[in-house]
């Protein structure tokens, strides 16, 4: 018996079993019809369909966490709540205020350094703009409101993202930990986390602020990771020869190189913003997916589909700047391609 | 003193390195530790002097742990046991902003595939250590420039590493090991991936480099002609041993072992050998038939001045720098020397 706890795995393996029976213990408890004597259960019965006692109360346990969570922590999420709001409003006010065609002029100066000075781009992305609201002029607003919505996600994503990507490149052991964490976010289905943003935040723009973050966070932060340990492993060695501190090397030397491939993180993490943007008009959240919400409640196709394509066009708008600005930095690393 | 002393350095590469090295002490060999334990042996007790002045090659074939060794002067590889002195202080007892600065002003680095940095222009690249070693910009571009000028690269101090050749690149990773002026310079495989044309150029630049700069330098090569040409001594290493250390005529006379000899087997020696290896002294020279010498300076490979033999079939008189006669090279000199033993 002492020879098996000397080995943690064990240790583990043991814990592990006695908290499976703890929950197995705390479910019958808890369940609301169990067996009314032993006799029932010798008759087997609960072999055919999973019994009604094997029921681990999971959803309780969520909710009243979720309550507690509320009702302590409350101020927090009140404060974080007016603070994106108030970002939020003003964003969105400048930009509707403004006259629309100072708007286009000011995405079409964007687009053109952004992609270092191509005409075509620029052009294009102009004419994309401006088809906006040339589809139907409420579209404008919407498209802004939406614009809105996301450019803060995106905001929260590079702030929180990239310093995270470069921890998990760093240390090995924080990556392992944070893998799964990412997939979760991931995979956890966007409704999910809709719910609770709703009760923490109440409808409207900040839950959908959350959980376009959330949704959008995790390839920024896995491509921040991937571009740092993309780098020469020779050209560390140089750094380091030279005596270049950690600092030194994050900043002079990892980072810029891994620059091309943290603005594609950028990049899909915009895409995937612009989408959850989208869903979010389920919790009430203005901009082009309650278009798209409503043309699908009234059964108006032409309204869905017109509200659809501002959305594409939207997407292209944003994706060509991103996109066009990591084309130009790699360009700038490696110059001899530039003539193609 | 020596400049670098390396004292019993064993290195094991694996999960537990501490656990395997008392087998390797006991004298398993390389391919007993990686069946018997998953561990790879880099290094297995080797130890060395280098001198102030010198340049050093380290040479053996791929696997053999001569990058793994370079690597531990300036500990981007720590030793699993052993130390490594340099100017007498121990490499292993730096504290890390000690370790930094010893990497900023004592040692520089050229690397096998440049390692430039590709975001940086040739200004920069070559500024880098300097910038490291917290110079102001002005200094800074004024050394670099300097030290693009030395290896011949004035007009692309504004290009990019990647609007370069090779050669060029491998230029430019030299000029940056020159400008930060230490005194130990590690040139890890530095001229393999160059083609032969360039890569010969660049071994007389630094030839011709050292003969004024008189740095220490540890070369890292896996070509016996180049550690021939360019080595003051030569140690050479199979599967982390380092089975002889000499001068580059040692090493083609008296190879330690078969895995030297098969190494030195296809050499030419005539491009190796100095007059004065061969020659027989001028006091026990009574016999030699002296008309018509040729004369040659104690300096000269064989190479040098065979051809004027075998035209005028006579013998040599070996002279030194002053014009006096040292001794004699008769073909039966000639012959032992040039035959393979």
């Amino acid at each position: 018996m002492k020879e098996f706890f000397k080995s943690k795995k064990n240790i583990f393996n043991f814990v592990m079993l006695v908290f499976f029976g703890w929950l197995l213990f705390i479910s019958y408890v808890s369940s609301k019809r169990k067996p009314d004597n032993v006799g029932e259960l010798l008759k087997f019965d609960w072999l055919q369909s999973w019994p009604k006692w094997l029921d681990l109360p999971l959803m309780a346990w969520i909710n009243d966490a979720f309550k507690k969570l509320n009702e302590t922590y409350g101020w927090i999420f009140e404060a974080i709540n007016n603070f994106l709001l108030a970002m939020l409003v003003a964003l969105k006010n400048f930009l509707i205020l403004a006259p629309w065609p100072l708007v286009i002029l000011g995405v079409v100066v964007i687009a053109y350094f952004a992609s270092g000075r191509k005409i075509g781009t620029t052009v294009f992305v102009g004419f994309c703009t401006f088809f906006i609201g040339f589809l139907h002029p409420i579209f404008w607003q919407k498209a802004i409101e939406t614009t809105a919505i996301m450019l803060i996600s995106i905001f929260l994503c590079t702030i929180v993202g990239i310093p995270i990507g470069i921890l998990m490149a760093r240390s090995t052991r924080i990556r392992d930990k944070l893998l799964p964490v990412l997939d979760l976010m991931q995979t956890i289905p966007a409704f999910v986390y809709l719910i609770p943003g709703i009760m923490l935040f109440g409808l409207g723009a900040v839950p959908a602020i959350i959980a376009t973050f959330i949704y959008a966070v995790p390839p920024l932060v896995r491509l921040t990771d991937l571009g740092i340990r993309l780098v020469d492993k020779e050209v560390i060695e140089a750094a380091d020869a030279f005596g270049a501190s950690r600092k030194q090397k994050l900043f002079g030397v990892q980072l810029p190189l891994a620059l091309p491939n943290i603005m594609q993180g950028i990049n899909q993490c915009t895409m995937m913003a612009l989408s959850m943007v989208v869903i979010a008009s389920m919790i009430g959240t203005r901009g082009l997916g309650d278009e798209v919400l409503l043309g699908l409640q009234q059964l108006n196709v032409g309204k869905a589909a017109e509200a659809g394509i501002a959305i594409v066009l939207l997407a292209i708008v944003l994706d060509r700047i991103t996109q066009s600005y990591g084309e130009t930095l790699q360009e700038r690393s490696t110059p001899q391609n530039k003539k193609k | 003193m020596a400049k670098i002393e390396i004292k019993n350095i064993y290195k094991i590469f694996g999960r537990k390195p501490d656990k395997i090295l008392p087998m390797v002490k006991g004298g398993a060999t390389k391919e007993e530790v990686l069946e018997k334990t998953g561990h790879t042996v880099g290094l297995d007790n080797v130890s060395l002097k280098i001198e102030e002045g010198e340049t050093f090659v380290c040479m053996g074939l791929s696997g053999s742990g001569k990058s793994t060794l370079i690597r531990h002067l300036n500990r981007l590889i720590d030793p699993t046991d052993g130390e490594v002195l340099v100017d007498g202080q121990s490499v292993m007892n730096l504290n890390p902003e000690q370790l930094i600065d010893f990497r900023r002003y004592k040692m520089s680095m050229v690397f096998q595939r440049f390692g430039l940095f590709p975001h940086k222009t040739v200004l920069e690249n070559v500024g880098y250590g300097l910038e490291m070693q917290g110079k102001p910009d002005e200094e800074k571009n004024k050394t670099a420039m300097e030290k693009i000028e030395a290896v011949g690269l004035n007009g692309f101090e504004h290009q990019f590493p990647n609007q370069l050749s090779g050669g060029m690149q491998q230029r430019v990773g030299l000029a940056r090991a020159l400008a930060t002026n230490s005194d130990i310079m590690l040139m890890d495989e530095a001229f393999s991936a160059l083609d032969p044309l360039i890569r010969s150029d660049m071994q007389k630049q630094l030839i011709d480099l050292q003969s004024q700069l008189k740095k220490t330098i540890v070369f890292i090569t896996h070509d016996l002609d180049e550690s021939l040409r360019l080595g003051d001594h030569i140690g050479i290493l199979n599967a982390g041993k380092l089975v002889q250390v000499g001068s580059p005529v040692d090493i083609v006379m008296n190879p330690a072992d078969a895995y030297v000899e098969a190494f030195v087997k296809d050499v030419n020696r005539a491009k190796v050998i100095k007059a004065k290896i061969i020659m027989r002294p001028a006091n026990q020279s009574d016999d030699v038939d002296k008309t018509d010498l040729i004369k040659v300076q104690e300096d000269q490979f064989i190479e040098e001045f065979l051809p004027k033999i075998v035209c005028k079939n006579s013998n040599c008189e070996v002279i030194d720098k002053q014009g006096n006669i040292r001794g004699y090279i008769t073909n039966k000199e000639l012959q032992s020397s040039l035959i393979k033993s």
